[in-house]
């Protein structure tokens, strides 16, 4: 009989240690993405015009900038923690599968750096 | 590596309407990926500046464009719904048969309407293109 825990046997080997870890930061994003996923959609459609200058201004007004870079960033995030898991569940465990995965840790990357990126710009040029 | 046995083993259980919602889940999520590199784009567009912006609008207005947008609103009401759904169940509501079957209803419901008003604010009359 062995002396060590179930836990023991499975720290280290595999995805053992930060199942939960991924899971809970899924709900986490999942939770902020909630209020914000709205304000962003609600805005969005009900700006009286969606031409340049009134776009820009939504963009770069107030707290918008803050608000837009967060919803950015928590989109790309809970998106590649779900892709993550559909990923692993429906694609055998081959190459394709990792190269799947990190395309889709490639692709959010680029997408959060560039959806800050452009919010940064509109609202900095809307400041000056 | 051993090779355990992959989840879902979905095809061993009789259908019922929740799994259809269930795997909506995934489609609307995976649908939203490609709804948000579209919003990364028109961001980006809007920050390259004015001429940019004005081709990119050109290209979101065409008629296939607005389908698509039509189609990631529908997948946005839907993966929002559903997904309280799935914070309910997360913190112990909801897990009864019946209150699972209600709560499926319910989201499927408030889905549409949010999406019809969604779409018909998007595409009115006097907004500009998209």
């Amino acid at each position: 009989m062995s002396l060590r825990t179930p836990l023991r046997r499975v720290l280290n080997h595999g995805p053992a240690h930060d199942g939960v870890g991924h899971w809970w930061v899924e709900r986490v994003t999942a939770l902020a993405l909630a209020p914000l996923a709205m304000w962003f959609a609600i805005s969005v459609v009900a700006l009286p015009t969606r031409d340049y200058a009134a776009v820009t201004a939504w963009i770069g007004s107030g707290l918008h900038p803050v608000l837009l870079g967060l919803t950015v960033v928590l989109a790309a995030w809970h998106g590649w923690l779900g892709l993550q898991v559909v990923i692993e569940d429906y694609v055998p465990r081959n190459g394709q599968r990792l190269l799947l995965l990190l395309l889709s840790t490639f692709v959010n990357a680029l997408l959060a750096a560039s959806g800050v990126w452009a919010v940064l710009r509109i609202a900095l040029r809307t400041a000056a | 590596m051993t090779e355990r046995p992959l989840s879902p083993h979905v095809t061993v259980y009789r259908w019922a309407y929740t799994m259809t919602l269930s795997i909506l889940h995934r489609v609307s999520g995976i649908a939203l990926v490609g709804a948000f590199i579209v919003t990364i784009y028109w961001l980006t567009s809007a920050a390259a500046g004015s001429a940019a912006y004005a081709s990119a609008m050109a290209l979101l207005g065409s008629a296939p464009s607005k389908l698509v947008i039509a189609l990631a609103l529908i997948a946005l009401c839907y993966h929002f719904c559903n997904g309280l759904r799935h914070l309910a169940w997360d913190v112990g509501f909801g897990f009864e048969r019946a209150q699972a079957r209600r709560s499926a209803v319910v989201v499927v419901v408030v889905t549409l309407l949010a999406a019809v008003v969604l779409i018909y604010a998007l595409f009115r009359a006097g907004a500009g293109a998209a």
